[in-house]
């Protein structure tokens, strides 16, 4: 039996597209939009909690001041230390964002940045610990240095290798492989902390402070890191073969690469750099280490090196725009006596916002309009 | 009217984009009647039974069924209309049984697969299908595949039959048993539409047939007023008069020789079987066949890209004379050796070229690795794709587009381009011409025609057996991945290598089937 | 020592539940193509939305046990959960369907969220009750929900172990085993496992794909919360903490990779973490005393034990075993 009689559609009313064609200061201009709405819709949001919980009315310009105080500090009166926090942050984040581009790049979901750093950490703290005194300074940090870069590496090498001979899922091998480094962590501060669960700052083998400034070879570092991922991947014959990896195994065949070897080397360098950040968090700020050290930056980065099209750049001023809410909404947050996980959830929005928008990057949206008479004709 | 009209379609009109696939399409198909569509690659076929079977959404234009305008959103409403599709690419799941593949998606009755599986053996005893209802479709040859997808569309008691293209993965006995089957569904009652590029099939299974070229409607006609001759030129526009340039093979002498070589796929069945030939320098050996018989596999083993299981590639190189041994060596080694084997795959932009990456860059794939420096040359490669993109009129904004926005045509001048560029010693060219324009085609041949008379051998995998005709030396023709014979390609019919072409089936033919 | 080690295997199970829930949710919503990293936060969703239930109806009554209705006291929470969970699973479902959008980024940026979500009011009701601690405690309706069966003490060793737990427990079972049969023998289930494992056969036969996504990701998302609820209710005796739920949720995504997607191996896999998670307890009873150095170690165990399930399926690669295939890949009808 048909039933054509008894069926009737409606012509879909919206009508999506894949578009091709936006040129980039378009795409840009979308993004900036999506970032601005998340921030000014989660500002007026606290701004309204805020008023609740501290009994004053305030207005959005109070809270957006407090944000930019909590990132900034006062700093027409000449007080930078603010500043410093905030550099110091953004260049973590910037590194540890930096480390899992190549392997994004290259289709290799490594969502293992946390466990990599915090491995790298332990590496340095471990020789900060046993070797200081027994080996003079200068010989000492290039230690701590080489040490956390190869504890990082290793980690993130381990989960390469089994993707790479046996296609083991490396987005759940890398997600665990932060839990074990965090317990191993656990168990060294438990193990070494002077009867209580902490570890008490060791000056040996840290970073020298440099320009006076505690946080400012962190921040050189980072910086030249950036200009150094950039070129690799931009301009370097490596760099090139991760790109044909991450876009197509079969024309890397093709064309005579080693995959296997591509994807363990890039791990490599990928768990290095996150080793160096984590290197710069303990033996460059808190030296010291607990399992709080990396601090979810390993996860925030994944997010931000999403957020800057795998291009070391904008990744790092993305990284700079999410430091700055993490920080300016904490403050904030915890200057109207709210709790300062208030940062998370403003981060949560504006990347969700951020994330939402290339959907009008890559998609056109039609209406169709309904063909109204004519049809029975 | 004795006929009624099933299906018509009026003034059907769709675009992806800049690209138009259809265009004031109008057909009409009776109930009892099978319709070809006839049209070249890339002439919109897909895209209108797409429109049918409710997976696209027609931009303008109406649809009727049963004479009343009906509106297709969706691959549910098509099932309402009892419009059934079976896809060239199949629509399985993998680890589902046949009888759970069959039952997807239906709404109707109490969920009872042991039913279901009762009815799907009632269909295959009516029909003489042999599939068995519980085994999983990732075990399944290709045409056990198509039996479980038309055996789903009986199920669902379709009165509409859409086929895409059924018969390209077949040897001639199951096309043979599916025209077969299409037959006494049309004396059913029902209504069947078959796409297609082969016209011997549309002249011996149909009623009518409509033709496409390039997304326009060109026209119907019934399949008893018409011949092959007329039909080629409603598809093509004008008489096919190929005219390919062929000069005599100078100095020929052999330059690849392939002994004995075996090949399994992933699941361990065997695609290559004991395969054996000689290319020479200065010739080009045309590679015929039903698609899938072990082409590629022939060509990535050459090529050093598949592992094989016995057998060797040998290469007599021209500058030293010295006989080197190809086999078991992957790409890079195979280059290393000083072996210039440029090849051209089927895959263009999964394999031959990045999608996403530049003309430029895409360039560099095969030469980056050049010099000692760890950092990449583009300067060459610049000027090498602005080379290419003049001198075989590549349409494209800039050398700095990606790739996957330029058209087939020019994404295959981009990569025969390059590959050419490695003055290769040994080219292989896998369908270089499927998909693209009559006039790119030319081109194409052309620069194989000057490779070849440069002293390169050539070896050209393809489909269409006029061209193989026209533009090989000999012509190898594999079957079932056996060669079943090498023909001189001046003298040799169609007919001769349509014969061989199913050689090795005849062997394992089981007969029993009369048909009318 | 046999005290001891029914002791431990009683008190292992409510360590499983959250997992289980987590799991299982996990597990509906990969089945229809959809890796949700979003669940960690999810669960602190849930979680929170259960305990500003539960927060608000101790208020109504005056804070006092004897003012409470049993039925509201379970009611509330656990619907304010649900749709907590569900408002997640929606906003997930709306990025990665409807808008198409990179899954594991739009996950992590959910986890992100909820977590701060669940700290942030966490930590203002704490203040809201004056509290020193980000603590807010919820004794009250806790003792509605840590009721075990009645006739459990009756029953021995058989009864401390299997049934001296809390109806959320017996839900977790019950929703897992129900997961299992519709996913494997109903026509609802097999149109969602068709989604998940290749859309456009599942489009191409007539089932709404979106809807199906839409649904499992939201169902997945409210089982997941459940989780949640279950901590800080029972395990955790209705006292929140903030980040006290910890890194359970990402041991419930690795605990799907160690079920090979199937909710019955699922049951048995929660208790066994559980188990393991427990272990660093109970080894000093056992005769092995630990230092709190290697407690720690212990706790590692149930991600050493993903690892090794994951890597060995991924070397057998039986195809029974693999993720649904579209597993993360968005869907578009009209792709070419």
């Amino acid at each position: 039996m048909r039933k054509t009689t008894t069926v009737k559609h409606r012509e879909p009313l919206i009508h999506i597209a894949k578009r091709d064609d936006m040129a980039a200061w378009q795409a840009w201009l979308i993004r900036l939009a999506a970032i601005l709405i998340g921030f000014f819709v989660m500002s007026a949001v606290l701004t309204a909690l805020a008023s609740t919980s501290s009994g004053k009315d305030l207005s959005f310009g109070d809270i957006l001041e407090r944000l930019s105080r909590s990132v900034f500090g006062r700093l027409f009166e000449g007080k930078f230390s603010q500043l410093w926090k905030f550099l110091q942050e953004t260049a973590v984040l910037l590194c540890l964002s930096l480390a899992v581009t190549p392997a994004f790049k290259m289709k290799f979901w490594n969502c293992g940045a946390e466990g990599q750093a915090l491995f790298g950490g332990l590496a340095a703290m471990f020789c900060m610990i046993n070797l200081g005194g027994k080996v003079p300074e200068p010989v000492l940090v290039p230690l701590v240095i080489l040490a956390s870069i190869i504890g990082g590496a290793v980690w993130g090498v381990i989960p390469a290798i089994f993707h790479a001979y046996y296609r083991t899922n490396e987005t759940l091998f890398t997600l665990m492989m932060n839990y074990v480094a965090t317990q191993i962590v656990a168990y060294y501060v438990y193990a070494n902390g002077q009867g209580s669960n902490v570890i008490n700052p060791v000056s040996t083998g840290a970073l020298p402070v440099i320009g006076g400034q505690q946080y400012l070879l962190n921040v050189l570092i980072v910086t030249l890191l950036t200009v150094l991922t950039y070129v690799y991947l931009r301009f370097s014959k490596q760099g090139y073969e991760v790109s044909v990896v991450g876009e197509s195994q079969n024309t890397a065949r093709y064309i005579g690469i080693n995959v296997k070897k591509v994807i363990i080397r890039t791990m490599i360098i990928s768990g290095a750099l996150c080793g160096i950040a984590g290197m710069l968090l303990v033996a460059g700020k808190d030296h010291s280490i607990n399992t709080a050290t990396v601090g979810g930056q390993g996860f925030t980065a994944i997010m931000v090196s999403w957020l800057g099209q795998f291009n070391p750049y904008i990744i790092a001023a993305m990284a700079a725009l999410v430091s700055f809410l993490q920080i300016g909404a904490a403050g904030a947050a915890d200057a109207y006596f709210l709790n300062s996980a208030y940062a998370d959830v403003m981060v949560g929005v504006v990347v969700l916002c951020l994330v939402a928008c290339e959907f009008f990057i890559r998609y056109t949206v039609k209406f169709r309009h309904s063909k109204k008479g004519g049809a029975l004709a | 009217m004795a006929q009624k009209a099933a299906i018509e379609l009026k003034n059907i009109t769709k675009a992806f984009g800049s690209v138009v696939a259809n265009k004031d399409v109008c057909l009409t198909v009776n109930k009892g009647e099978i319709l070809s569509i006839l049209g070249e690659n890339g002439s919109g076929k897909t895209t209108l039974m797409n429109m049918i079977a409710g997976i696209y959404f027609p931009d303008e234009g109406q649809i009727f069924i049963d004479g009343e305008e009906v509106v297709i959103a969706s691959p549910k409403d098509a099932f309402d209309y009892k419009i059934g599709m079976i896809h060239q690419h199949f629509k399985l799941v993998d680890i589902f049984t046949a009888t759970e593949n069959i039952v997807l998606g239906l709404e109707d009755g109490k969920f009872d697969l042991k039913n279901a599986e009762k009815q799907v053996h009632d269909i295959c005893e009516k029909y003489g299908f042999e599939v068995d209802p519980k085994k999983k479709i990732y075990t399944m040859s290709v045409s056990e595949k198509q039996t479980v997808e038309i055996i789903k569309v009986l199920y669902r008691g379709a009165d509409i039959l859409i086929l895409d293209e059924p018969t390209a993965v077949l040897t001639p006995q199951e096309t043979q048993r599916l025209f077969d089957v299409l037959r006494r569904m049309r004396d059913d009652g029902k209504a069947i539409i078959i796409i297609t590029h082969k016209l011997h099939e549309v002249l011996s299974l149909s009623d009518k047939v409509a033709v496409l070229r390039k997304g326009e409607y060109v026209g119907t006609v019934n399949t008893a007023e018409t011949n092959e001759a007329q039909l080629t030129e409603m598809m093509v526009g004008k008489k096919v008069e190929l005219n390919i340039h062929r000069s005599e093979p100078k100095d020929a002498v052999p330059r690849l020789e392939v002994h004995h070589i075996d090949c399994s796929n992933r699941e361990g069945v065997k695609v290559l079987d004991d395969v054996s030939f000689i290319a020479n320098a200065g010739e080009i050996l045309g590679v015929a066949g039903i698609a899938g018989s072990g082409q590629r596999e022939l060509l990535e083993a050459i090529a050093g890209l598949q592992r094989l299981d016995s057998g060797a590639v040998l290469y007599n190189n021209p500058k030293t004379g010295n006989m080197e041994n190809l086999t078991t060596k992957t790409p890079l080694q195979i280059r290393e050796l000083g072996v210039r084997l440029s090849f051209v795959p089927e895959d263009r932009l999964g394999m031959g070229l990045v999608g996403n990456m530049d003309i430029v860059d895409n360039m560099m794939l095969r030469s980056y690795r050049r010099g000692k420096s760890v950092f990449l040359e583009r300067k060459g490669p610049k000027d090498l794709a602005e080379h290419i993109i003049e001198e075989l009129e590549v349409v494209t904004p800039s050398a700095s587009t990606p790739v996957r926005r330029l058209s087939g045509g020019n994404v295959q001048k981009v990569l025969v381009g390059r590959e050419i560029a490695a003055s290769p010693t040994v080219l292989m060219a896998a369908y270089p011409v499927r998909g693209l324009d009559i006039n790119s085609s030319y081109t194409i041949y052309n620069l194989l025609n000057e490779q070849k008379e440069r002293g390169v051998a050539v070896i050209f995998v393809g489909e269409d057996l006029d061209v193989l005709l026209e533009l090989c030396d000999r012509i190898m023709v594999i079957g079932s991945g056996r060669i079943t014979g090498v023909v001189d390609a001046r003298t040799a019919t169609k007919e001769q290598i349509g014969l061989l072409m199913t050689k090795t089936e005849a062997l394992t033919w089981e007969g029993g089937e009369d048909r009318a | 020592m046999i005290g001891t080690i029914i002791r431990y295997l009683s008190s292992s199970i409510p360590l499983g539940v959250p997992l289980l829930y987590g799991s299982t949710g996990e597990i509906v919503t990969e089945k229809s193509g959809h890796l949700n990293l979003g669940i960690p936060g999810i669960m602190y969703v849930g979680s929170i939305s259960g305990v500003i239930g539960a927060f608000l109806y101790e208020q109504a009554c005056g804070n006092r046990l004897a003012n409470m209705n049993p039925a509201l006291a379970i009611l509330i929470p656990l619907l304010s959960c649900i749709i907590g969970s569900v408002l997640m699973g929606l906003i997930y479902s709306f990025l990665t369907v409807t808008l198409r959008v990179n899954q594991n980024v739009t996950g992590l940026a959910l986890t992100t969220f909820g977590v701060g979500l669940g700290n942030f009011f966490g930590g203002s009701l704490a203040k809201l009750v004056d509290s020193e601690l980000p603590n807010i405690i919820l004794t009250n309706t806790s003792s509605f929900y840590d009721v075990s069966l009645p006739f459990a003490a009756k029953l021995g060793w058989f009864g401390e172990i299997f049934l001296s737990h809390d109806f959320l427990t017996y839900l977790a079972i019950a929703v897992a085993i129900l997961t299992s049969l519709v996913l494997n023998r109903t026509r609802m289930g097999l149109n969602l496992r068709a989604v998940g494992e290749n859309p456009a056969t599942a489009d191409a036969a007539g089932i709404n794909v979106t809807r199906y996504k839409y649904l499992a990701t939201c169902i997945g998302s409210a089982i997941a919360g459940l989780g949640g609820l279950q901590y800080v209710m029972v395990y955790a005796d209705g006292v929140w903490s903030n980040n006290a739920f910890g890194d359970r949720g990402w041991m419930a995504i690795a605990l799907v990779i160690f079920a090979l997607w199937k909710p019955t191996m699922a049951i048995i896999g929660s208790f066994l973490f559980g188990m393991l998670c427990n272990l660093n307890n109970y080894m000093p009873q056992f005769g092995v005393p630990l230092g709190t150095d290697t407690q720690e170690l212990f706790n590692m165990l149930p991600y050493v034990v993903t690892i090794l399930v994951l890597i060995i399926t991924s070397m057998r690669k039986k195809r029974e075993h693999q993720p649904p295939q579209s597993l993360g890949l968005p869907y578009f009808r009209e792709e070419r």
